[in-house]
């Protein structure tokens, strides 16, 4: 039989989803040891008789974890536990240095919480509550590198390397209630449910939520019921889901498989999947039908966590605006057309825009400036827009002096990529490159005479009344004075010159 | 000089009479001379020893102020991390491990001017009674050679009945500290839980696990608790509060209108006859100094060796999970092509002990799904019952006793093929820590039948130490008044001595 299209899909069977998201919190130091947490270090030197399970090393539980947690408990609507403990999941595997993993079992510190997420469809925008079962703190593995072998797995490999850096960075595991009733939508409400999340942790500043780097991973339980049946379909799990791109990819993916499973008459396996970036596919991985017993018992390392009830409403006085309301004013408040706004949240910019627009910048000026030529060299060095040298100040800086007649825009294009080269800030590289405006009159006639002779046909028909012609002639002018020279001004002296009305 | 208590060295050391290397090269020589016999240290530090002596002599000799017991030295369980210096907890699967950092006991002892001489034998991860769980062979009670000096901290109790150091350190799980010293005639304590840093200690168990001193005097013993006691950050479980005032408690020593509560449920019955009739004794002695003995009844005790039996090997079938050849330590097995899966059953089927094989499969099954709450749960039940009478018994009695174990030494090779008989003399002693509280054993006397010494446990709740020493402090001075020298100078000549 082939593959159901997913319309056929969606016709018959009837998604519920599940998300598991892992976020990497972005502590100084690791949950239980003192260890540095930077991404990127060489092997094995973010370590210490803690985080290496060294006979006798004992956790302490890392306080700033806990409230970043907490903070995201209550970003998410949740109720915060008064007394919370640590759990050991007991199973071995060579990059968890204790052979278990310090998590939370039955006793989150965060629970019963809700996200609203609101996706585009033909019909208009349509709005989803996901639940938030739990949200609770756990330790990193370290890292496996397998050596030889085709694929990069285990299987095959000659040896294997491990990288304990990672080990013991906190995680915060935020897990949905199952979400039912998405239908056909299930793809982007998952997308949309990820995206809100990211947007809410990076506005709490509790993680660098960069998906690329695996400080934000999503899970994704898909299974499937007929239409009107309230018996639950056999779940998969997807791992390795590393944008956002790939959760909307891997749950489509994953619903289409099963249906042509279900179609068939055969059975979804319970198992774990790999999401395969270049192909959107998944392959299986460990099988889920023989569940693991991770024996999990309280730590006695560890102390419960009872966070005072005054402690707590501290810090959600100090929550940030919610994300989705914060677009909403900004799109009121700045006048930002749809298409423009989408595109803003796309391009990752809102944070940069608005931060220019606190500056004093005037915000369709700003936006158009992120939007446009920084972000197209930010595409061109194919980094992210964060990493280059301009910063809102800069942004602001040069609107301003757009805005005084100090620059043209095109000197200001100019100005941007000297800012983005390092040459200093916008009057820095003014300064440098020699940058002014030509507002010499005497200077732009000079030029505006010698390019009429060089083009003497063409001045010709200018004078005439052909007025079209005047562009070629106002480049040149523009070329001869390198570009300094305000266009305005140019085009009302060389129509003057030439005779025609302004 | 090597027969002194800690604080007449001490006093010496103060006055000039002596140096730290001279007393320390005196326990060395010792030693050297009998632990062929005895068999108390796994590894002797000789140089490390005599460099920190020859540092301590310097510090005095500049006039730097220097704790109560600089310049003493001691002998360490080898349970402890000491930088540098092989650390086994008793183990072939740690044999050749040298730990990179100092426990925060070895840093306490390091920065009061202890002279730590070496490491010392115990059953292996202290699991054991006897110290014949040891993956290096078994220490010898120095009483009668052919028996053991209890366990699991039998090593350190043997060192110093044996005059090999003065004052050593053990760890107690359930009984570890408080029954080679009954069986060995010295005193040892096990402190409220939390008093003393787990940081640095080869888990066992992680939530009864608790260092402590022994010494041959409640004062020395005192002084060394001070000394290794107090909050460490680097334990989370570490209580935040200031040492109770032990050595105080044991220079006063006083129980004129102290309430002592006998437990009824820890005597008479199973109890060998002589051990039944100084414990009598003493409470006699304890009654004429002026205290109120009364009867306390504390009925969960009789599950508090089920419960420690599910309780403690569920937190040592996690907490040995990390000895898998990856890191440190034993790897066996790693051939070519061999799976890390396979390199970590090899390694630890080479390098764990009998005892500490049955234990973790015994906690492993007690905290598998479907198995946790008839077993681990329902003996974290019973932990609950015993806190409460405890509480019920504290509230009749400033401090509760009984014998520390219910016989005397048994002979090697006597109860290690038949584990249930083993467990059973941890009875006594096991339900402090199921509660977290503190206890002391000393010496009551020899038992008639055999000779061997006998030990007296004091028992008093969370961070009241002191009313150990306090006790204790009495109860030694009169049994020394009666008996008219210390029980360790009836202990026979050891071949070899001086």
């Amino acid at each position: 039989m082939a593959l159901p299209t997913y319309d056929e899909v969606i016709a018959k069977w009837d998604p519920v989803l599940g998300l598991e998201v892992h976020v990497e919190l972005n502590t100084q130091s690791k949950m239980f040891c003192s260890c540095a947490t930077e991404f990127g270090g060489a092997p094995n030197t973010q370590t210490c008789p803690v985080c290496l399970a060294l006979p006798g090393a004992l956790p302490v539980v890392n306080e700033k974890a806990i409230e970043s947690t907490i903070l995201i408990g209550l970003a998410l609507n949740c109720k915060i536990a008064p007394y919370s403990r640590f759990a050991r999941k007991n199973y071995f595997y060579p990059d968890m240095p204790k052979n278990f993993q310090i998590s939370q079992y039955d006793e989150p510190i965060c629970f019963d919480g809700y996200v609203d997420v609101e996706i585009e469809t033909e019909e208009g925008p349509k709005q989803f509550r996901i639940e938030i079962e739990r949200v609770h703190m756990e330790e990193d593995t370290g890292k496996s590198l397998h050596v030889g072998g085709a694929t990069g797995r285990i299987h095959g490999a000659d040896y294997s390397l491990l990288d304990y850096n990672r080990a013991g960075i906190p995680l915060v595991e935020i897990v949905t209630k199952i979400v039912p009733g998405t239908g056909k939508y299930a793809p982007e409400v998952a997308k949309a449910y990820v995206a809100e999340l990211r947007d809410i942790l990076r506005g709490l500043k509790v993680s660098d939520v960069k998906m690329e780097q695996g400080s934000l991973r999503c899970d994704a339980n898909v299974s499937l019921k007929p239409i009107g049946s309230d018996v639950l379909g056999t779940r998969s799990e997807t791992k390795n889901v590393n944008s956002l791109r790939s959760v909307e990819r891997a749950i489509r993916g994953e619903m289409i498989r099963h249906a042509e499973l279900l179609n068939d008459g055969k059975k979804v396996k319970q198992e774990t999947r790999h999401f395969q970036e270049d192909t959107g596919l998944t392959r299986s991985g460990r099988s889920k039908e023989q569940a693991e017993d991770y024996r999990y018992f309280p730590d006695p390392d560890l102390v419960p966590v009872t966070p005072l009830a005054s402690w707590i409403e501290e810090l959600r006085a100090t929550l940030p605006e919610r994300p989705s309301l914060r677009r909403k004013r900004i799109k009121e408040e700045w006048n930002v057309p749809d298409k423009e706004m989408a595109a803003m949240i796309n391009a990752d910019v809102l944070d940069i825009v608005e931060a220019t627009v606190l500056l004093g910048a005037d915000p369709t000026k700003a936006r158009t400036w992120w939007l446009g030529e920084i972000s197209r060299i930010a595409n061109e060095k194919e980094l992210p827009i964060a990493d280059l040298a301009i910063t809102p100040a800069h942004v602001a800086e040069l609107v301003e002096l757009v805005a005084k007649g100090d620059l043209t825009d095109k000197l200001a294009r100019q100005v941007v990529e000297g800012v983005v080269a390092g040459e200093g800030t916008p009057s820095e590289v003014v300064a440098k490159r020699g940058i002014k405006v030509v507002n010499d009159d005497g200077a732009l006639m000079a030029a505006i005479e010698k390019v009429c002779a060089e083009q003497a046909e063409t001045a010709e028909k200018v004078r005439g009344g052909h007025l079209p012609a005047a562009g070629a002639l106002i480049g040149a002018v523009m070329k001869e004075t390198k570009g300094q020279a305000d266009a305005a001004r140019v085009r009302e002296l060389l129509l003057g010159h030439l005779g025609q009305p302004i | 000089m090597i027969n002194k208590t800690a604080a007449q060295m001490a006093d010496a050391l103060a006055k000039g009479e002596t140096t730290s290397v001279e007393l320390t090269q005196a326990h060395l020589d010792r030693i050297t001379a009998v632990d062929g016999q005895v068999k108390a240290f796994l590894h002797v530090n000789t140089e490390g020893a005599l460099a920190q002596a020859k540092d301590v002599d310097a510090r005095r000799a500049k006039g730097e102020k220097l704790s109560p017991i600089a310049g003493i030295p001691l002998a360490l369980k080898d349970v402890l991390a000491q930088k540098g210096v092989p650390t086994t907890a008793g183990s072939k699967i740690l044999q050749g491990w040298h730990p990179p950092y100092d426990s925060t006991v070895v840093s306490k002892l390091k920065s009061a001017g202890v002279v730590i001489m070496g490491k010392t034998n115990m059953d292996e991860f202290a699991m054991g009674s006897s110290t014949e769980n040891s993956g290096y062979g078994p220490t010898f009670n120095p009483w009668d050679l052919t028996r053991t000096p209890g366990g699991s901290s039998g090593g350190s109790a043997a060192a110093v009945s044996s005059f090999e150091a003065p004052l050593a350190i053990g760890s107690d799980t359930g009984g570890s500290i408080r029954q080679p010293a009954a069986l060995t005639g010295i005193v040892g304590v096990r402190p409220t839980y939390g008093a003393v840093s787990r940081f640095g200690l080869i888990a066992y168990s992680s939530s009864l696990d608790q260092a402590g001193p022994f010494g041959r005097t409640v004062l020395d013993t005192a002084l060394l608790h001070e000394v290794m006691a107090g909050h460490d950050p680097k334990d989370a479980t570490s209580i935040n509060a200031p040492v109770p005032a032990v050595v105080a408690a044991a220079k006063s020593g006083d129980v004129k209108g102290m309430k002592i509560g006998v437990i009824k449920q820890l005597q008479g019955e199973g109890y060998q006859k002589g051990v039944q009739t100084r414990f009598d004794e003493s409470l006699q002695v304890l009654a004429s100094l002026g205290a109120e003995i009364v009867e306390v009844d504390c009925p969960s005790f009789e599950y508090a060796l089920a419960a420690y039996y599910l309780i403690a090997p569920s937190e040592c079938s996690s907490n040995l999970a990390r000895f898998d050849a990856m890191r440190y330590g034993l790897r066996t097995g790693d051939v070519d092509g061999a799976s890390a899966e396979a390199v970590m059953s090899a390694t630890r089927d080479a390098g764990f002990g009998r005892e500490v094989k049955r234990r973790i499969i015994l906690g492993t099954y007690a905290l598998s799904s479907g198995y946790y709450d008839a077993y681990y749960g329902s003996a974290q039940k019973i932990r609950t019952l015993i806190i409460e009478d405890y509480a019920k018994a504290f509230a009749k009695a400033d401090v509760l006793v009984s014998p520390t174990a219910p016989t005397t030494a048994y002979k090697i090779g006597e109860k290690v093929d038949d584990p249930m008989a083993m467990y059973l003399g941890d009875v006594a002693t096991i339900p402090v820590n199921l509660a977290g509280i503190c206890g002391m054993s000393l010496p009551a006397g020899l038992a008639d039948e055999d000779n061997l010494p006998v030990g007296f446990q004091i028992m008093a709740p969370a961070m009241q130490d002191q009313r150990l020493y306090q006790t204790g402090a009495a109860l030694e001075a009169a049994l020394l008044t009666k008996w008219g020298a210390p029980i360790l100078s009836k202990a026979p000549e050891l071949k070899g001595a001086k």
